[in-house]
């Protein structure tokens, strides 16, 4: 495109952009059609490889006697730390690991004979038969040379240190001298908050199924979030260059941040694959989904928090403590949300991190926003009950009008509208201003709420849109579906910006084929795609309407192009809409079957600036700062509970979210996200947690029967609604993401309205009946 | 899982005498939790007799009580008239269980069997006392807070039937009756089908080796009929209880004739409190009776630093359903 980027404004009218269509690609998922990345079952002479892995937490693997798995019918291969293939790059090397795009943790199993955590792989299995690698593979017999291993943060041999960063973030970050603003402070809260580990559990385990079509071509079906990034690092690893792979992720059965990366069994399938040279397939079982893909870590947060008597903020100071790996400083980066969420002049955080025998945890749905806003949202609950103040007003008394981390204006905000409708929604006014004092029958009634919000991460990726002369068009982009509506949503962006019909729109997705865009995570693939789609169509009317106006026998022969639009898939004139034609004459005037347009979509502070989008060395605060607004979507939950004192149940009664997150593509899908979302952070607050042995540090709940999440029964009606939002600051499209925004702050609204039904405050998550028994032992 | 036969027998005579050539082998009914253990390496069974042909069925009358046929399933035992009207903490409790599939598969004898969720017997790379007799217990300085308090052993705090019908059908004094060969029968009380963890952890149950339960009667009784099963736990459906208490009462004149009271999620087994009982009987129908009977059903208990909660908690729970009964 050779005109500046131009900002969404529907063709259509009534356009389908903002319309709740419903999923495209629903029939086809509920008639099993859709074809997920374990489901490539035709592939010729497709084997199955089956991981063993490690029963204990540390140790050294002895010896792996697998005469006994050798000998069984259909066994192709088996591979452990003395026979697997090396790595061309590895992530044992921090050198390699430069060139990785995806690498979710400093290591690779079973390169040597070191055990580091429970649930790590040892051997592989290659098998004719799933049952045949699986039964193989349980007849290895593994010796380990076991050790003590530690636990967590928590255990009593765990070392606790400050790291120089975690994720970008400095070990130590200072704005302004919160110590001394805390000492000073009319009005001081300590409070400190645990968090269970938590994980992610998509319904769809890890799989990956590789095809090596020739001994330089190879094709993977993941279970990824972002194709491109699994592309490039794979080939890394492989001694490949990027094209000579190929990644292929059609329908993604959930996410949540645990596909965001490759990790070892995406390599060890095309390893194993290249070995036996036939295609594999390598599924995770439940447990080891457990320790296969990461988790969020277990975590305490101390939040002191210093106020006026008012109930103005004066300084915050955060400490964080959580468990890492042995090779990884990583922890979710809970200050920011503390950081920029209220009108706060003086910020302090610390991150302390202890070694155990762990895998790396990894980003899970809203990393770090979601516990921060699990400290920051009941600290400042317990500001607005310590002055007597209503938690909304608490909150409006802080409002943030700028950004109080770098005094950018917001690109939008609506946060006060929120507050507003969401109480509105709710009946928050109905609200007894004394905790504990509701009842129906034996049950404690409680009302609470808090605020969400999520940054907009800078992103960008290409589009490709070809539009047939039949009025049919077919739109690709290298994008993923996590199976919460990117195939809709795109389909409707096109259809507008074509004019034509969303019937007539084919969209692919979730192949490096297809042009490149990034993965789909941090929120970031609505605002992206949508606009890369949109800027592409854009090109194509541009290529359209140069055509007519050059051509005799159009009637818009001779005009300017910039005085000619597209309405409703015509080409007129802006001055006079009379005059014009049907896109489709033009074409077959000039023997085109289709006309095609590509574009470059970017999300962020990079969308406007392009020269900063080419530093990639600037972090997201320089990145602001040229373009000079601070974006973030912003939202409120407004929960009830109902508390049984004496059994320690705590049920959510009703629910009401209230998300501003720029244009809402579709009000359907949407929903269907905050709802998502605010489940999640429901099953988090109230009942989800891994139990790791403080001994032997390994999961003693590694499945779904006994890692609780919501059932239906737990979850009441849930209201949700949107404001309205225009932003031209952040996209093309106006949008914001919502999938991560939703889960932050519901952690907090849960355990806020807990307080107002018992007086008791809940810090340590979940919430769970011994927890609840517990606290109303305590006085109120 | 290993390899294994598979036959299904026409009659109870060729179910017995399979097994009886194969002692190592196993009935299977439903299903829904022999294939976990098998699928986890926690049974290994070479041989497998399904018993689904045999007529081990009917919910009918009788005069001993309610006679269920043990492969009736938890769903149409839970929904059954007979039970709901005459039972009903029998129906609460079966209906309180699993999920809607796992109930429309479920046998009412599979249920009877079903073992441990202890997640150090589930997960066979931890030791287990019970899996592996003197491999040690995690459990005891680990992860134990929903194991037992009462019953529990030095070597084993599982509660090693974490399910809920039994609960219901040890309260209700329901009697089992087991085949072993044909013509062979024996009438076993719930109240002394399992084992406590003494010296013999693996051996949970009375049941012998080829032992087949073909029917289970409940004895007909007012304390029955104003009966309820109330559970507790982590999330609304789908989870096992952390407390639970099946009760029935008799009240007349606002005092109580009879009483029948059994605990879930507490106990090694499910937990008859004849304790609770003795106090019950006799005494006014008062918040104050329930609270002293509380007190004797949880006095044996031996709580650890994560499951101490359950004293409170299954005290809790009792009482609060003795007053749902007491009405």
């Amino acid at each position: 495109m050779d005109t500046e980027p131009q900002f969404f404004e529907t063709n259509a009218a009534p356009g389908v952009v903002g319309q709740p269509l419903s999923r495209v690609d629903g029939w086809a998922k509920v008639t099993g059609r859709a074809k997920y990345s374990a489901e490539y079952n035709q592939l010729p002479g497709l084997v199955h490889a089956v991981l063993r892995t490690s029963d204990v937490a540390k140790g050294r693997v002895t010896s792996i006697d697998a005469s006994a798995a050798q000998r069984q019918p259909g066994v192709l291969a088996i591979f452990t730390h003395e026979n697997l293939p090396k790595l061309a790059k590895t992530p044992n090397n921090p050198e390699d690991q430069k060139a990785f795009a995806s690498s979710p943790m400093s290591f690779f199993p079973m390169a040597s004979d070191q055990v580091h955590y429970a649930g790590q792989p040892l051997a592989m299995v290659v098998a004719d038969t799933l049952e045949h690698a699986q039964y193989a593979a349980a007849l290895l017999k593994v010796n380990i040379a076991a050790e003590v291993p530690t636990a967590s943060y928590l255990d009593p041999k765990a070392t606790s240190y400050v790291p120089k960063s975690v994720k970008g973030t400095e070990g130590v970050t200072k704005r302004g001298d919160a110590q001394a603003a805390f000492r000073n402070a009319p009005v001081q809260l300590t409070a400190t908050y645990h968090h269970a580990t938590n994980h992610h559990n998509p319904m769809e385990p890890g799989a990956t199924t590789a095809h090596w079509e020739a001994p330089d071509r190879l094709t993977v079906y993941d279970t990824t979030q972002g194709v491109s990034e699994t592309q490039k690092t794979l080939a890394a690893m492989l001694g490949l260059a990027t094209e000579q792979v190929r990644v292929v992720t059609k329908y993604l059965g959930g996410g949540f941040g645990c596909k965001a990366w490759v990790w070892p069994h995406v390599v060890l399938a095309p390893l194993a694959a290249k070995a036996v040279g036939r295609p594999v397939k390598l599924v995770l079982t439940r447990p080891q989904q457990f320790t296969g893909m990461g988790h969020r870590e277990e975590q305490e947060q101390t939040l002191r928090l210093g106020a006026t008597k008012e109930g103005k903020l004066l300084g915050i100071v955060h400490e964080k403590t959580s468990t890492t790996s042995p090779w990884d400083d990583y922890a979710e980066t809970n200050s920011r949300i503390i950081n920029m969420l209220y009108a706060l002049p003086a910020f302090e955080s610390t991150y302390h991190l202890a070694k155990a025998s762990v895998m790396t945890s990894t980003s899970t749905r809203a990393p770090g926003d979601m516990p921060g806003s699990f400290a920051i949202e009941c600290s400042m609950d317990d500001l607005a009950y310590q002055l007597g103040l209503d938690p909304i007003q608490v909150r409006l008394l802080n409002y943030a009008e700028k950004d109080p981390t770098n005094g950018h204006p917001w690109s939008s905000k609506s946060l006060k509208q929120c507050y507003a409708r969401g109480a509105e929604l709710f009946g928050w006014s109905q609200r007894n201003p004394r905790n504990g004092q509701t009842r129906n029958g034996k049950l404690l009634v409680g009302y609470g709420m808090a605020t969400a919000s999520y940054p907009v991460h800078n992103s960008q990726g290409n589009a490709r849109v070809r539009l047939y002369a039949d009025g049919r068009a077919v739109v690709q982009a290298g994008a993923t579906d996590l199976g919460t509506g990117t195939y809709t949503i795109i389909t409707q962006v096109a259809a507008d910006a074509l004019g034509v019909p969303p019937q007539n729109i084919r969209f692919e997705l979730g192949d490096t084929i297809l042009p490149t865009t990034q993965w789909s995570g941090g929120s970031t693939a609505a605002g992206r795609v949508s606009s890369s789609v949109y800027l592409a169509a854009q090109e194509v009317w541009q290529k359209l309407i140069k055509m007519a106006v050059i051509d005799r026998k159009s009637p818009l022969y001779g005009a300017k192009a910039a005085d000619v639009v597209m309405e409703k898939g015509r080409l007129q004139l802006k001055a006079d809409p009379g005059k014009g034609e049907a896109f489709g004459e033009v074409m077959k005037r000039a023997s085109l079957s289709d006309v095609e347009g590509t574009a470059q979509g970017r999300y962020g502070s990079i969308y406007k600036e392009p020269g900063a989008a080419a530093d990639a060395n600037m972090n997201k605060e320089e990145k602001d700062a040229a373009a000079g607004y601070s974006m973030h979507a912003f939202g409120a939950h407004f929960c009830e509970v109902h508390v049984d004192p004496e059994l320690g149940t705590v049920r959510v009664a009703r629910w009401v979210s209230v998300m501003s997150a720029g244009r809402i593509l579709n009000p359907k899908t949407a929903r269907s996200q905050v709802i998502g979302g605010s489940i999640f952070g429901i099953g988090a607050a109230l009942m989800e947690q891994t139990v790791r042995d403080p001994n032997l540090a390994r999961y003693t709940n590694a499945d779904l029967a006994s890692y609780h999440v919501p059932v239906n029964a737990d979850i009441p009606d849930m209201r949700v609604d949107f404001i309205d939002e225009h932003d031209p600051h952040v996209n093309a499209m106006g949008v914001k993401g919502i999938g991560e925004i939703s889960i932050v702050g519901v952690t907090a609204a849960v355990a806020n309205a807990v307080f107002h039904a018992t007086g008791r405050r809940l810090r340590s998550l979940p919430m769970t009946p011994d927890k609840v028994l517990a606290a109303m032992r305590q006085p109120a | 899982m290993n390899d294994f036969s598979y036959t299904q027998a026409a009659t109870a005579k060729e179910a017995t005498d399979l097994r009886k050539a194969t002692p190592a082998g196993a009935y299977i009914a439903g299903g829904t939790t022999l294939l976990d253990l098998m699928k986890a390496h926690l049974a290994e069974h070479p041989q497998l007799v399904d018993i689904n042909q045999l007529p081990l069925k009917g919910i009918e009358q009788t005069k001993d009580g309610l006679r269920i046929g043990a492969l009736e399933t938890m769903s149409d035992v839970g929904e059954h008239p007979l039970v709901v009207q005459q039972y009903p903490a029998v129906s609460q409790a079966l209906l309180l269980a699993a999920s809607p599939q796992l109930r429309n598969m479920a046998s009412l004898g599979g249920n009877i069997l079903q073992r441990t969720r202890c997640g150090y017997f589930r997960d066979a790379a931890f030791p287990c006392n019970k899996r592996v007799p003197g491999s040690g217990c995690p459990a005891l300085d680990g992860d134990h807070h929903n194991l037992a308090i009462l019953g529990v052993s030095d070597s084993c705090i599982a509660n090693s039937y974490p399910g809920d019908l039994s609960v219901a059908l040890t309260a209700f004094d329901a009697v089992l009756t087991l085949e072993k060969a044909k013509g062979k029968q024996r009438q076993v009380p719930l109240t002394e089908f399992y084992l406590l963890p003494g010296n013999t952890l693996q051996r949970e149950t009375v049941l012998e080796p080829g032992e087949l339960i073909v029917a289970i009667t409940i004895p007909a009784a007012t304390h029955a009929q104003r009966s309820t099963y109330l559970k507790v736990r982590e999330r609304s459906s789908y989870a096992y209880a952390l407390a639970s208490a099946a009760v029935g009462l008799d009240v007349q004149g606002g005092t109580i004739r009879a009483a029948r009271v059994a605990l879930g999620g507490v106990g090694a087994q499910p937990w008859r409190s004849r304790e609770a009982e003795r106090v019950l009987t006799g005494q006014p129908a008062t918040e104050a009776t329930f609270r002293a009977a509380a007190a004797a059903a949880l006095q044996g208990a031996r709580p650890r630093e994560h499951n101490r909660y359950k004293v409170e908690l299954a005290q809790n729970t009792l009482v609060r359903a003795l007053q749902q009964v007491a009405g």
